[in-house]
C-alpha cells in the first residue's frame, strides 16, 4: 500500500514549481501589473479588472518561494519583504484607501485625526495621505525597476553570449566598447542619458541598460567562455547548428545559475538608481505618487523633527524593498554553494 | 611590467577618445541644440523657434562649423586646459571645477579614511573563523548597510542627529566657511553605504586565506593563532582589498552626487546635476570627462597595484 502511496506522484505544490507553470505564474503577477502601470491611463473602464488575475498568482509565487527557500531563513525573510511590496503594488487599487492625490489636510502627524479622517502614516506638505501614496508609490518603483533590469539583461546576455561564444574580431569589439561605457561612473552616466533624452520612465530603461547590460555582457561572456568546450556544445556544432541556435538553445540555459543571484543583487541596484534619479529630478514625474518624489518634495518642505515622518517613510519602505533584493541573493549564493 | 603599464595606458587613452567622442556626438544632434537655443535665447517652445533665429543663434555660437572642426577644436581646447565658459554660472569652466573637485576631494578623503580601517578590520575578523558568531553577524550587519541607499540613509542621519538630537547641522553649504561638523552627515552617509561591500570582500579573501594549506602547516606548527593572522594571513588577504578599495574612487563619484545634492555641499556631484539640469552643456561635458578620467587611471592604478603586490604574477 505504501509503494502505491509514494507512486502518487508529486503534490499539487510540486507540480506547480516546475519551470512552466512558474513562468505561466510570473506572467499573470507580471503582465497586468506593467500594462496597469505603463498604460493605466489608456485602459478607461478596464482599469480596475486587469490586477485581479494577478492577486493570487503573487500570493501562489509567494508560497512556491518560501517552500523553495525553506533552508536559509535569510532568503524567506528577504523573499517576504520583496512580496510583501508585490502584493502591495498588485492590490493597491483595491484597498479602502484614499486617491493618493488628492489634497485633504496638509501636515497631519501620523495617528491623528483631521477633518473626520485618520491618518495612520500623517499627511505631506500638500495634505496627501502617506500611507497610500506609499503603497500606490511601490507600483511605479516595482514595474520600472523590474522592466529596466529585464531590458539590460536581455541586451547584456545577448551580446555576452556573441562575444563569448563567437570570440575574435566580435569580441573584440563589444568588448571595448564594454569597457568604454563601464569607465563612466554610473550616476554620470545616468544623468548623461537622462539629460539628452528628457526625464521620463521608458528614458530611464534606456539609461539603466546602457549603466547595466556591459556588466552583464562580462558575467555571460565569462561564463560562455567556459561552457563553449562542452561536449554537447560540440556535439551540437557537429550536428551543424547555426551559432544563434546554439547560443540560446545549448548555451543560454547553463548560464542561468550563477545569473539569477546577479539579476537579485542587480534589482536592488535598479531600484535605488530609480529612486535616487527621481529624487535629483531626472526620473519619474509628478503628480503619480512614487517613493523617490515622495522624498523630493519633502526634502524642501519637511525640514523639521516635527514633520520628519515625511522623509522617514518613503526612505524606510525604499531600503525594506532593497533589504529583500539583498536578503534574497544572499540565500540564494548560499543555497547553491552548499548544494 | 613596464610592457603592462604601457598597454594600460594606450588603453586609456582609446578609451577616453572615444568616450569624448560620444559625448560631444549626443550633445551635438539637431534637438538637442535646438532646445539649448530656445533657453539661451529666451524663448518658449521649440516650435517656435523659426530657423533664422536659430541659424543666428549657431553662428554666434561657432556651432555651424563642420562637427570634426568642432570636435577637433574642443579636445585641442581641453588639452591645453581649456574646457570652455559656464553659460549658467557665467564662469570659465576650468576654475570652476577644480574649486569643486578640491570640495570633493576632501569629501572623498575622510570618506576613505574611515572607511578604509572600518572595513578592513570588520572583514577580516569575519573570514578569520568563517561561519562562527562573529562572522554571521558581522556579514548580516554589512549586507544589511549597503542595503540602504545613500538617499535612505542621508535621511536617517539628518532626521536622527540634525532634526531630533540637534548636535548637527542640517545643510552642508559651507556658507560660513569651512567647518568639521557640516560634514559629519555627508561623509558618514557614504561610509555607511559602502564600507559593507569592501567588508564582504575582505571577508572572502580572509577566508580564502585562512583555508590554505600554508595557513594549517603554522597553526600545526603551533605558532600562536594570533601571529599566524598578523603575521602569515593578512599580507596574502589584503591583496584583494587594495584593488576594490582603489576601485571605489568610481563608485564615489557617482555616490557624491546625491549626497551633495540633499546637503547642499559644494562640490563636483552638485555641479554636475546642475549643469544637467539647466542644462549647461559645456559644464556636463567637463564634469563627465574628469569623471572618466578619474575613473580610468583608478582602475590602472588599481591592475598594477595588484601586479605589483600579487609576487605570483609580478614574476611570472
Amino acid at each position: 500500500m505504501a509503494v502505491t502511496e509514494l507512486d502518487a506522484g508529486p503534490s499539487f505544490l510540486d507540480r506547480l514549481s516546475r519551470p512552466k507553470p512558474l513562468i505561466v505564474l510570473a506572467v499573470l503577477m507580471w503582465i497586468p501589473l506593467t500594462v496597469y502601470v505603463m498604460f493605466g491611463d489608456r485602459l478607461d473602464g478596464y482599469a480596475d479588472t486587469v490586477l485581479l488575475p494577478a492577486i493570487p498568482a503573487t500570493l501562489v509565487l509567494y508560497i512556491l518561494g518560501v517552500r523553495a527557500f525553506r533552508e536559509s531563513w535569510v532568503a524567506v525573510l528577504g523573499l517576504s519583504l520583496v512580496f510583501f511590496w508585490l502584493l502591495m503594488a498588485v492590490t493597491a487599487p483595491y484597498l479602502p484607501l484614499m486617491d493618493p492625490n488628492k489634497p485633504i489636510a496638509p501636515f497631519t502627524t501620523p495617528f491623528s485625526e483631521k477633518r473626520d479622517v485618520f491618518f495612520w502614516l500623517g499627511t505631506d506638505f500638500k495634505g496627501r495621505d502617506m500611507l497610500s501614496r506609499v503603497i500606490w508609490g511601490c507600483q511605479r518603483v516595482i514595474v520600472w525597476g523590474v522592466s529596466a533590469t529585464m531590458v539590460a539583461y536581455v541586451v547584456g546576455a545577448l551580446f555576452g553570449l556573441v562575444s563569448g561564444y563567437l570570440s575574435g574580431w566580435w569580441d573584440e569589439i563589444i568588448s571595448f566598447f564594454a569597457n568604454v561605457l563601464l569607465s563612466f561612473p554610473v550616476m554620470v552616466l545616468f544623468i548623461v542619458i537622462l539629460n539628452y533624452l528628457g526625464p521620463s520612465g521608458f528614458n530611464i530603461v534606456v539609461a539603466v541598460t546602457f549603466a547595466s547590460a556591459p556588466a552583464i555582457m562580462r558575467i555571460v561572456r565569462g561564463l560562455a567562455l567556459d561552457i563553449k568546450t562542452r561536449d554537447y556544445v560540440f556535439a551540437a556544432q557537429t550536428r551543424g547548428e547555426h551559432p544563434l541556435y546554439i547560443m540560446i538553445v545549448e548555451l543560454l540555459p547553463n548560464v542561468r545559475g550563477p545569473i539569477i543571484v546577479d539579476a537579485c543583487l542587480r534589482l536592488g541596484y535598479t531600484t535605488v538608481a530609480i529612486t535616487t534619479l527621481t529624487f535629483l529630478g531626472l526620473g519619474l514625474q509628478p503628480p503619480d505618487p512614487d517613493w523617490g518624489l515622495m522624498i523630493r518634495e519633502s526634502a524642501k518642505t519637511a525640514m523639521l523633527w516635527k514633520f520628519s515622518y515625511m522623509l522617514l517613510v518613503p526612505a524606510l519602505a525604499v531600503s525594506s524593498l532593497i533589504l529583500g533584493f539583498n536578503l534574497m541573493a544572499d540565500g540564494l549564493r548560499e543555497m547553491s554553494l552548499r548544494d | 611590467m613596464l610592457k603592462l603599464i604601457l598597454r594600460r595606458l594606450a588603453q586609456m587613452v582609446l578609451i577616453m577618445a572615444v568616450s569624448s567622442l560620444l559625448l560631444f556626438a549626443i550633445f551635438d544632434t539637431p534637438e538637442f541644440k535646438k532646445r539649448l537655443a530656445v533657453q539661451e535665447l529666451g524663448g518658449f517652445a521649440v516650435s517656435a523657434l523659426t530657423e533664422d533665429s536659430y541659424q543666428s543663434w549657431l553662428a554666434k555660437r561657432g556651432l555651424d562649423v563642420p562637427f570634426h572642426e568642432r570636435y577637433v577644436n574642443w579636445v585641442g581646447n581641453i588639452l591645453t586646459g581649456d574646457f570652455g565658459f559656464s553659460f549658467e554660472k557665467n564662469r570659465p569652466v576650468g576654475p570652476l571645477l577644480a574649486d569643486r573637485l578640491v570640495n570633493t576631494g576632501i569629501l572623498a578623503f575622510f570618506v576613505f579614511a574611515l572607511m578604509i580601517p572600518l572595513s578592513l578590520v570588520l572583514g577580516v575578523l569575519a573570514g578569520m573563523k568563517e561561519g562562527s558568531v562573529q562572522d554571521r553577524t558581522i556579514s548580516f550587519v554589512s549586507v544589511f548597510t549597503t542595503s540602504i541607499p545613500e538617499i535612505a540613509s542621508a535621511i536617517l542621519l539628518t532626521v536622527i542627529f540634525a532634526l531630533g538630537l540637534g548636535w548637527l547641522p542640517v545643510k552642508s553649504a559651507m556658507i560660513g566657511g569651512f567647518s568639521f561638523r557640516e560634514l559629519v552627515l555627508p561623509v558618514l552617509t557614504l561610509v555607511i553605504y559602502d564600507f559593507g561591500y569592501v567588508a564582504r570582500m575582505t571577508r572572502a579573501s580572509m577566508a580564502e586565506v585562512m583555508t590554505s594549506q600554508y595557513i594549517r602547516t603554522a597553526i600545526l606548527k603551533g605558532i600562536p593563532y594570533r601571529r599566524v593572522v598578523m603575521k602569515h594571513a593578512l599580507r596574502n588577504a589584503l591583496i584583494a582589498p587594495f584593488t576594490l578599495i582603489v576601485l571605489q574612487l568610481n563608485w564615489l563619484l557617482s555616490g557624491v552626487v546625491v549626497v551633495e545634492v540633499f546637503f547642499e555641499y559644494d562640490g563636483f556631484g552638485k555641479l554636475l546635476l546642475e549643469a544637467a539640469l539647466f542644462p549647461d552643456v559645456e559644464v556636463v561635458q567637463a564634469c563627465t570627462l574628469v569623471a572618466v578620467a578619474v575613473a580610468v587611471v583608478s582602475q590602472i592604478i588599481s591592475d598594477i597595484g595588484y601586479t605589483f603586490l600579487n609576487p605570483r604574477i609580478r614574476f611570472a
